[in-house]
């Protein structure tokens, strides 16, 4: 297809407007800037918000990853890769964090810290955290820029009521900078803590809905909680509370996929999949396993 | 051990392509490949649909656009918007005049007799709706016949280039309130975001690419008694509009060639004016590129819902901005519900943990 098609497949204008877009979320951390958003060839919903701030940034001496479920692998993340790699011809692409420059991330933040040379953009499906208990658009703009969470405090303290537990499972709501709250995409709670004090500049793309959001290097980032009932992540304990060990590479510090075997029992392994990679090659090679890296990565 | 069941993503988008590529040809010997011209003449309202839903006037791209989305129409559409994304704009386009459409049709279901005359024209609003099984087995020489006979028996007319609007009479009596001239540019959605309350150019534009069913189902809703327009159909005017462009050295308006389109003003009831000043019926606008005049009818029921919506406060959902405007696009809402196909294990990994742990305080506050 490339013939007929700008590098980065939208025209410079629109990548223009994407960056200012950009420049002003960095300026006003949390603060959901709208933008145009052009029509990408993927679906609404696929990553289009992302994909956008991904092409509107790239160039030619960028390395970049594209993660799904923490996975480079899984449909979607292929999908997104080989677009950019198809529309921005000379683009490095790579499934190891250490040597992207730009992560695109469905749903999570990878394991291993990002550094300040890193960019992490997030696909964001909603924008807006304050739609559980406002639907007018209109109305919560109003409530954002006075800082007004109340009902969204009330949400959760109604959840502690009714269940005893915050049911917000993913997209936590988090205050950034100490005023707009935002909807941090739909990582897991366990990847929450890793938006504050990020050395890596995470920005979130929402396509559909037509809004930009920025969490800049170094920024406090809190989730919302109550003195009494402190922020919690999953938790990945059996039943005798000691912590499960991923299947594979037997890592005990990460977040762990669910898989239901044949016979109906239940196996754990790493959600990021690189993460898990290295940390089995690691091992392999400190046992003496292993000697050759080629191997190693194809193990 | 290998990694679990999300390994092998490149491999199956490859096969599904291929399946979806054989579905698309698989066909009895007799079959022929569908010719762009076919689709585009013989499909000529489907292909109007896509031209209006992928807000880009190209009847070609947009039949091809149909074929290779195997005649869904909200996978057409959104190629064609897709395309679009990729040209930049290049110019405003001046204020056309639709008084000087083509007509092909022109109706007024307000009055018996309008200026220049009602035209039927081409509606399949009195067609009986039997099945034609004698379409089921047609050849080349029944098409020629068909036009044939039709030449035949047309009389040479000698149609007026231009035919007055309905509405422009309406004014001129006093009915409708006069053309106030708007010093805002209008608004392109192409390229501005919605932050709400948008300018009615805005909505007006967000409407002539919505999706048709959508627009419907929301008109829909009003007509049947969420709202309260009560539509009389002033005008409604199929046609192949010259678009009027400045040329490039001379600046002097010159065609730049023709759209086929639909439009649409609708009357509806007077409403008290705060203003005091003489009561008049109010208007209700849908155009949009194509013949489609279940769209062009429900965009102008929506638009006079909507200025009701902004003068005293949306009181249904047709006549709030942002419900009826952020709900409408096919490309939107159909990409949204496509996506819940994607993965999702780990959000629902963290659904699993948060109903495991309230189970279980559940299951402790009960054996206490």
């Amino acid at each position: 297809m490339s013939a007929g098609y700008n590098f980065g497949f939208m025209d410079e204008h629109a990548k223009k407007e994407v960056r200012r877009a950009i420049l002003k979320a960095i300026a006003i951390p949390g603060y959901q800037v709208p933008y145009s958003s052009r029509e990408m060839p993927m679906g609404r919903g696929f990553g289009t918000g992302g994909l956008q701030i991904t092409l509107s940034l790239i160039g030619a001496d960028e390395t970049l990853k594209v993660i799904d479920q923490g996975s480079d692998d899984s449909v979607n993340a292929v999908n997104l890769r080989q677009f950019v790699e198809l529309t921005c011809p000379g683009v490095n692409t790579t499934t190891h964090l250490n040597e992207a420059t730009l992560i695109q991330s469905r749903h999570r933040i990878p394991e291993v810290p990002l550094t300040p040379e890193q960019v992490l953009v997030l696909q964001v499906p909603y924008p807006d955290p304050l739609v559980v208990v406002e639907p007018s658009e209109d109305k919560r703009k109003i409530m954002h820029g006075e800082a007004d969470y109340a009902r969204l405090l009330v949400k959760l303290y109604e959840d502690i009521v009714k269940f005893d537990e915050i049911t917000i499972s993913h997209r936590y709501p988090t205050r950034i900078n100490g005023h707009y709250v935002i909807d941090p995409s739909p990582i897991p709670r366990w990847d929450v803590p890793k938006l504050n004090d990020s050395s890596a500049l995470i920005l979130f793309g929402a396509g559909r809905e037509k809004k930009i959001y920025a969490v800049p290097p170094h920024t406090k980032a809190e989730p919302l909680a109550f003195d009494d009932v402190p922020f919690r992540v999953e938790s990945f304990n059996d039943a005798a509370g000691n912590r499960r060990p991923c299947e594979r590479c037997a890592a005990t510090d990460s977040f762990l996929d669910e898989y239901i075997n044949e016979d109906g029992s239940k196996r754990y392994q790493c959600s990021d999949s690189d993460y898990c990679d290295s940390t089995l090659k690691n091992s392999l090679l400190k046992n003496g396993v292993l000697a050759n890296t080629k191997e190693a990565a194809h193990a | 051990m290998g990694y679990v069941a999300i390994k092998g993503g490149g491999k199956a988008i490859r096969g599904a392509e291929d399946v979806l590529e054989v579905l698309r040809t698989a066909e009895a010997d007799t079959g022929a490949p569908l010719t762009i011209n076919t689709i585009e003449h013989q499909l000529r309202l489907l292909t109007s649909r896509i031209v209006s839903e992928g807000g880009l006037y190209h009847p070609e791209l947009a039949a091809l656009a149909i074929k290779q989305s195997q005649g869904d129409t909200l996978e057409a559409a959104f190629a064609l918007r897709a395309y679009r994304s990729t040209k930049p704009r290049l110019m405003q386009t001046p204020i056309q005049n639709t008084a000087n459409m083509r007509l092909i049709r022109r109706i007024s279901s307000a009055f018996k007799d309008i200026p220049g005359g009602q035209m039927l024209g081409p509606t399949y609003d009195y067609a009986l709706r039997l099945m034609r099984l004698d379409l089921a087995n047609e050849s080349p020489t029944h098409f020629r016949d068909i036009a044939r006979k039709f030449l035949a028996e047309t009389p040479e007319s000698d149609l007026p280039d231009t035919f007055p609007k309905v509405v422009d009479a309406l004014r001129e009596e006093g009915l409708l309130p006069s053309v106030q001239a708007s010093a805002a540019e209008p608004f392109d959605i192409t390229r501005e975001p919605l932050i709400f309350p948008v300018p009615r150019s805005a909505a007006l534009a967000t409407m002539a690419r919505a999706e048709t069913g959508s627009l419907l189902a929301l008109a829909y809703s009003n007509m049947r008694g969420y709202g309260d327009v009560h539509p009389t159909i002033a005008e409604l005017r199929v046609g192949y509009l010259p678009v009027m462009l400045p040329h490039p050295i001379t600046g002097v308006l010159t065609e730049a060639g023709e759209v086929l389109m639909t439009e649409c003003e609708v009357v509806a009831m007077y409403e008290d004016d705060s203003n005091k000043g003489t009561p008049t019926f109010t208007l209700g606008y849908g155009a949009c590129f194509g013949h489609n005049e279940v769209k062009a009818i429900s965009m102008a029921i929506l638009d006079r819902a909507l200025q009701k919506g902004m003068k005293d406060g949306a009181s249904n959902p047709s006549e709030d901005q942002e419900f009826v405007l952020l709900h409408v696009d096919g490309v939107d809402s159909m990409g949204f519900a496509s996506h819940y196909k994607m993965p999702h294990y780990v959000t629902f990994q963290s659904d699993m943990d948060r109903l495991r742990a309230t189970q279980k305080k559940h299951e402790e506050r009960s054996a206490q």
